[in-house]
Order: C-alpha cells, then structure tokens, then sequence
C-alpha cells in the first residue's frame, strides 16, 4: 500500500511536471496570432494605416515606419551626424548640433513626443530629448527634418524628456543626474550639500514651434527619471518620476535601492506661471544654445543665451507636491481621462495608480508626511486609487487603449500586463522578446487612444533574428489589443536602441508633405537661381564656387586655378522642381561627407585640396538615365602658381 | 429674328467667357515613374502646368530628346487670342441687337476661319516642337519624332501623350454649334410654323 502512494506520487509528480513545462513560456511562437500574416500584410503599393517614430536610442537620431507592417521609411538625423544626408557636415547644418561645449556630433534620443492640440496629436512637430548632452530637439512633419534644437541648462542627463502638455504649451525636462547648479568644481562626496536636480519647462511658439525655455524649477538632488502631462482634468499639472531619493552618489545600483518609497512629483505649471508672473523667481547664469532653421535660407542659426528663470519650491508655496511611490518608480504615466498616474516601480511588487482627486484634496485637507526642502510629501494612503497585485516583475511604463484598459511593460518578467482600470485585476498578460523597455500603442498617452495595436519596444533579441555577430539588432514586437486576448503579430528590428514611440493615423500628416523647395522662397545667399549665373570667385585663398545641378549635368564641371592650400566652398544649387529628385555632389578625397541637396535648396560643402592634380566630383545619387555622366573635374595647381581662375558654364 | 433665335443665338458668344475662366487644351504625359502625371493646360493668354512646376519638368525631359525650351511668354499666338475671342464676343453681341439672321451666317463663317487657322497652328507649333530638335540631343533615334497628337494619344518613347480640349475649347466648340443651331431654327423650324399659322 504504501509502495503503491510512493508510485502514484511520483506519477502525479512526472504529469505535474509535465503539465508545468507545456505550460512555460518556452515556444518561441508563444502568443503568435493564427492569422498573423494577413493581419499584417500591406499589399505592393499600398499604405500602411499608421505612422510610428522610434528614438534611435544611442544612434542620436529617430526612425519612422509604418504600422501594421513594420516596414522602415526613413531615419531622420536629429543629434547625430548624417553623412549620408551632409547632416553636420554641410555648412549650412553644422550649428545645429552647437552646444555650450562647442559642436557635438552625437547623442543619445530616448523619448519622442508628438505636439498636441486638446490631447490629441496635431500632426505638427515632434520633439525629442537628448540624454547626454542635454538637448531637445524639434522635428516637422512636413519635411521630416529637424528644424530646431535647445541645449537645457543647469541638467546633467536629460532624461524625463521630452513630454509635452496637452495643447503644445510646454515640452518638459528634468535631469537623470543631479549637479551643482550652478555647475562648479566641488567635491562629489558633497553630493547631498550642493547638488541639485532642475526641471525644465520649454514654452513651444504656437505658430512657428520655436522653443524657448520659460523655467526651471530647482528640485533637491535626486535622480529625475520620467515625467508626464497631466490632460483633461489634470490639465495644468505635470509629473515626474525620480529614484535616487537616497543621495548616493556611488554605486547607485545598491545605494539608491534602499528606500522602500521614492517619488513622484506632482507640478503645479498653472501656479509656476502665476509665480513667473509675480516675478518670484531667480535669475540664474548658465549658458545654452540655441539652434534653428531659418526656413528660407536653409540654414541653421545658433544663439548664444545665459540667463534662465528659476523658481524655487519653498519659497512657491503649491508649486510641487511629493507622492510616495514604491520602489525606484520609471513611468509615471496618466490615463486617459486625467484621473489616475500610474507609477512603474522597477523594483516593487505592486502598480500604484495615484488618484489626481484624492491628491487636490490630499493637497487641500494638508495630508502631509513631512516636508523634504519645503515640498509637502504627500500620505500614500491619502493620494492612492489602488494598487495592481501580483503583475509581474519589473513594471516599466504604461498605455493605455482608451477601452478603460492600461497596459504595463515588467522588464525583468519580459511581459506586458493587460489590466483593468475599473479594478485594478490584471486580465491578460503576452510574453515579450525579450526584455522589454516602454511599450506603445498609436496614441495611447492621448485622451482618446487609437487602439488596435500595441508595440513593444525591447533591449534584446538574443535568437529572434539571424545572428550577426557579437552585436544583435534590437527589435520591436507589434501586438493586436483589438479583442480580449493580446496576440503578437509581427517581429522587425529597429536602428539603435528603440527608446520609446509614437504612433498616429497616416491621414493626419500624408497629404501635408513639402514636394520641393520652391525655388522662389530660397533665399540663401549663396544661392545660384539659372545655369547662366553660376561662377567661381576667389576671395585671397578662399574660393566661392556657385554650382547648380539639374539632371544630367553641374554647372560649372570644369574649374581651373583652385591651388593647393584653397579653402573651396561648393554652393551647390538643385535647379530641379520635381519631387523625389535630389542631387548628390561629392568631390574625391574631400574630408568631410557628400551633400544631398533636395530640389530648390542649396547646400555647401568644404574642401581643402592638399595636393595638384586633377580632382573628379559627380552626382551621388542616381539622378536619371545620364547620371554616370553627370560629373565633373577640377584642377588643383600649386599654391605658388599663376593658372587663371576659369570654369565653364 | 425672332425672340426665341435671338436668345438661343446670344449663348453662342456668352459661351465664350468660359474661354477666359477655363483652359482651352490640355495635353498630358504618362509614363511609370510619373505615377502622379504631367501636364500642361493651353489658356487663352498662357500656359500653365498641371501642377504648378510641370512645364519645368517637361522641358528637362525634353532636352533629352532635343526639344527646344517650352517659353510661354515668347508664344505670340497666347497673345493674340484674347482679342480675337473678344472680338468674336462683341461681335456676336452685336449681331442679336442688329436682328439679321444673315449676319449670323456670317459670324459663323468667320468663327470657323478663326477656329480652322488656330488649329492649324497649334498643329504647326507641335510639329515644329516635335521635329525641330536639336542635332545634339542626348537621345537620338532614327525616324523619331515627338509630335503630340492634334487630338488623341500617342505613344512617345516611354510617355504615352494625350491631347483633348478642354473646357474652354468645349465652350468654343458649343458655340459654333449653338450658333448653327439658332441659324438654322430660325431659317427652316420657324419658317415652317409661319407657313403652317398662314
């Protein structure tokens, strides 16, 4: 009898077992919808119904592709150079990426955030944030350029950026590293004395975008990590994530994981505005820069600026609130109808989902805790809605699909949860390949969320693709929300590290593309307008060469009398007006990139020839039936010569 | 002239306005890499492009081939057509005042002098354009030549080219024929009645 218990127990043990293993999630095709392919499938010459921006992550720049096909349509360069595209090369795009320590070639793009006009996308402008060197830039979308970036001062790490309020008033910042404000040479184990963490308010021009930064707010030195506009009801409040409430200023990983609760911080901008305009702030010195398109010329403009609006939180009674979150919170993201900003503790166990109500009377009851540098921190129990049990491990950042569901990336689970908004229950949850950083479904940080799809947006790949070599591609996962169950519908990989997206109808920006640059609104001065006006002009040792390009030919293609030591500016002029009809001009051992000059722009180009001899040039970009012919050449005496300055025209 | 002539008659100069709101031709180019078309319209006093830089286009398709420059501007014939077209208005206008059925005849004749000479040279023009090329054009192929058709389409190389009127040249086209008919309703339809009441 007891031999036989010994045997059934080890065979419910083996069919336990077994049940368990089926059940892992082990499959590689684990959650595929059966119909994945049709559902994903945009015929030959057919559109894609969405539009999706990606942040190129540590690429600097932000890629653009179509949903439900995941095919790629274009790589806007934004913080990083472009040779392709003469980005940061032309003389014409340098001072776009001027800082206050000079011209910065790269930068690290996370988070990218569309303008809005009552919580919905306009289809405008997006802005994106620079980590690294702190930086916001600005994208149109009629000509899917970046147009506009502002250096952010007084931050170290712009990471809680770039975060837009519902009506484009203002993109937000705030600093991931805490520094001396202002920044001076002090010792690092002063940290919890001198250091500061700022967040930025950048007012956007309704007309034009144009970015100017309104004002900071001086926060004590944590680590500011995301952040969120508050819309509908919450509407004139913004909020922030943070970790690092310790102070550490070594080993974060063990010393900013101590305190059970970190916060969010909750900002009243109405109020800060009213302060502004009271004239309660500081005046602080900090140098930034600030660089545009001029939209005639086609060239960027850097300015120089050094004072900034400060405004202090103890001496702004109202200005900023804390509400205790658990555990190092990332996310700190708002629903649909304002109501509740659900935190992403990475280390907790539970989603907290904050009540904006309970808060304003939390705030009005004077339901404190105690105060950390005159910042009410508010009593957790008082601002929480209720907390979503058991999600999983490693809850990030948070969607939501408009059907009063909100969906949580758990980055340590490699998982997204599906939960309920009515009751905090989660309802559904889909594996993720792997590691999933934020997820996104095509407006779902707006009042009224598209739906239907959702992707994730993950760190590793692992054996998901063909291998190629020690570096993987990383990769996004498009996923169907329409019904009850998620199902994973697609895999494609993406450029550098996929940050974060966005995602909106196609129809909101398809019809509104720039074709050409007409050629009666260039008005850059090196500008050639016909063939007849193009010439060469030598200025001591700089020579000016005014070129235009139509298919198949350069006017001039033959330059004689440019000498060793020449600094040669190509002025190179698109005569075309014709859409999708760019020239390329690249001359031979030239130290810098090629140009790409659209139809109606002018672009230039340096070059310093080292040595004599004979230099060819020609069109990079296959241009029409004669662009093997579309060439030139120029001849290179020595500096000390007397070769006449000639060309053709 | 009876009433009822006279107003059917008045239509045929009044149609004629439209000659100045709309275009009177349009010639069109297809080929595979214009998906979206090219293009041009053929007004009273201009030329203009489907889209506005498609004279632009054709012309730097054009020199591949040798045609010469398309110059709206150096087109005497755009210049001359307004005042014939109001001419041929004024005219018209006159001749229901002057309530003589013959002078409608002669309207007519002279209309359709005008119409026959101005098709006349806009053949001529094309042909000019089409076979006047240049000698050291990029494309060169024996025996080709790049006409537009008068009226139709044409396969030219890898652009297939239709030529139609247009509003305007509808309204021409109405005029001459609304002008006939008042000629005639007035000579023979009412005539009749007259006899039949006698």
């Amino acid at each position: 009898m007891k031999k036989n218990l010994l045997l059934y127990s080890i065979a419910a043990l083996i069919v336990a077992m077994a049940i368990l293993i089926t059940a892992c999630p082990s499959s590689k095709k684990d959650g595929v919808d059966a119909n994945a392919a049709s559902k994903v499938y945009v015929a030959p010459g057919q559109y894609d119904e969405f539009y999706a921006f990606f942040s190129g992550g540590f690429s600097g720049q932000m890629s653009v592709y179509g949903l439900p096909s995941g095919r790629l349509f274009r790589v806007i360069p934004v913080f990083s150079v472009d040779a392709e595209k003469g980005y940061g090369f032309s003389e014409e795009s340098k001072a776009m990426l001027n800082t206050s320590h000079g011209f910065v070639p790269w930068d690290d793009a996370h988070h990218p955030e569309y303008s809005m006009k009552g919580g919905m996308p306009d289809g405008r402008w997006i802005f994106i944030n620079g980590n690294n060197t702190p930086r916001i830039a600005r994208i149109d979308l009629t000509t899917f350029t970046t147009k506009e970036i502002i250096e952010i001062p007084n931050s170290g790490g712009n990471h809680s950026s770039a975060f837009g309020t519902e009506n484009c008033e203002y993109v937000m910042a705030g600093t991931r590293f805490s520094v001396p404000i202002p920044n001076e040479d002090v010792s690092i184990e002063d940290y919890k004395q001198k250091f500061k963490g700022a967040l930025s308010f950048i007012k956007v021009d309704p007309n034009n975008g144009k970015m100017d930064i309104a004002f900071q707010i001086l926060m004590p030195g944590f680590d500011y990590d995301l952040s969120r506009a508050g819309k509908a009801k919450s509407h004139g409040w913004s909020f922030f994530s943070m970790y690092n409430t310790e102070q550490a200023n070594s080993m974060l990983e063990i010393n900013a994981s101590q305190n059970d609760k970190d916060f969010i911080a909750a900002v009243n901008w109405k109020k800060a505005e009213e302060y502004i305009a009271q004239g309660k702030f500081k005046e602080f010195t900090s140098n930034y820069v600030h660089n545009y398109y001029d939209e005639n010329t086609h060239t960027a403009i850097s300015e120089k600026k050094n004072k900034v609006k400060v405004l202090i939180p103890g001496e702004c009674p109202g200005l900023v609130y804390f509400m205790p979150s658990p555990k190092s919170p990332h996310g700190c993201d708002v629903d649909p109808t304002g109501e509740f900003i659900v935190g992403g503790g990475k280390l907790a166990t539970v989603i907290p989902v904050f009540s904006f109500d309970k808060m304003t009377k939390a705030i009005a009851d004077k339901k404190f805790d105690k105060e950390i540098d005159g910042i009410p921190v508010l009593n957790y129990q008082s601002v929480i809605a209720g907390e979503v049990e058991k999600p999983g491990l490693g809850p990030l950042h948070t969607e939501f699909d408009g059907n009063g569901f909100a969906y949580t990336s758990m980055f340590v689970s490699s998982e997204i949860v599906k939960w309920s908004l009515k009751d905090f229950k989660v309802v559904d949850r889909i594996p993720t390949y792997y590691s999933i950083g934020h997820l996104m479904i095509p407006g779902g940080n707006t009042v009224k969320p598209y739906g239907k799809y959702m992707v994730a947006l993950n760190k590793i790949t692992k054996d998901r693709y063909l291998p190629t070599g020690p570096e993987l591609c990383q990769s996004a996962q498009l996923i169907d929300i329409s019904g009850d169950k998620m199902k994973l519908l697609l895999d494609f990989p993406t450029i550098g590290e996929p940050h974060y997206g966005l995602a909106f109808p196609a129809s909101l920006i398809k019809d509104k593309q720039v074709q050409y640059y007409k050629m009666e609104n260039n008005k850059n001065p090196h500008k050639t307008v016909k063939e007849a006006d193009t010439k060469v002009v030598r200025e001591g040792s700089t020579v000016h060469i005014y070129m235009t390009t139509i298919r198949s030919h350069f006017k001039p293609d033959n330059i004689e009398g440019i000498k060793v030591g020449d600094e040669v500016y190509f002025h190179v002029t698109n005569l075309e007006q014709d859409w999708d009809i760019p020239h390329g001009f690249a001359v031979l051992g030239n130290n810098s990139s090629e140009l790409l000059i659209l139809p109606g722009e002018t672009s230039t180009i340096k070059w310093i020839p080292k040595e004599t001899g004979i230099y060819p040039f020609y069109c990079t970009d296959f241009c029409s039936a004669l662009h093997q012919e579309m060439s030139g050449y120029v001849r290179v005496s020595p500096a000390n010569s007397s070769t006449k300055l000639t060309w053709n025209k | 002239m009876n009433k009822i002539t006279k107003i059917i008659f008045a239509l045929a100069p009044l149609s004629l306005i439209l000659m100045y709101l709309y275009p009177i031709w349009s010639i069109s180019l297809e080929a595979p890499q214009y998906p979206e078309g090219l293009g041009m319209y053929i007004n009273i006093s201009s030329m203009e492009g489907h889209k506005p830089n498609d004279i632009h286009s054709v012309n730097g398709l054009n020199h591949y081939i040798g045609m010469k420059i398309i110059e709206p501007d150096s087109i005497v014939e755009l210049k001359l057509m307004p005042y014939i077209i109001l001419f041929m208005i004024l005219t018209g206008l006159g001749i229901v005042f002057l309530n003589n059925r013959k002078l409608i005849l002669v309207w007519i004749v002279l209309f359709l002098i005008v119409a026959v000479i101005g098709m006349y040279d806009f053949y001529m023009w094309g042909y000019d354009y089409g076979h006047n090329l240049d000698p050291h054009a990029i494309i060169k192929i024996p025996g080709m030549y790049y006409q537009p058709p008068l009226i139709g389409s044409k396969q030219l190389l890898n652009f297939t080219a239709h030529s139609y009127p247009y509003i305007g040249g509808f309204a021409a086209v109405f005029s001459i024929v609304i002008s006939g008919f008042s000629f005639v309703f007035d000579k023979y339809i009412l005539k009749n009645q007259r006899t039949k009441n006698e």
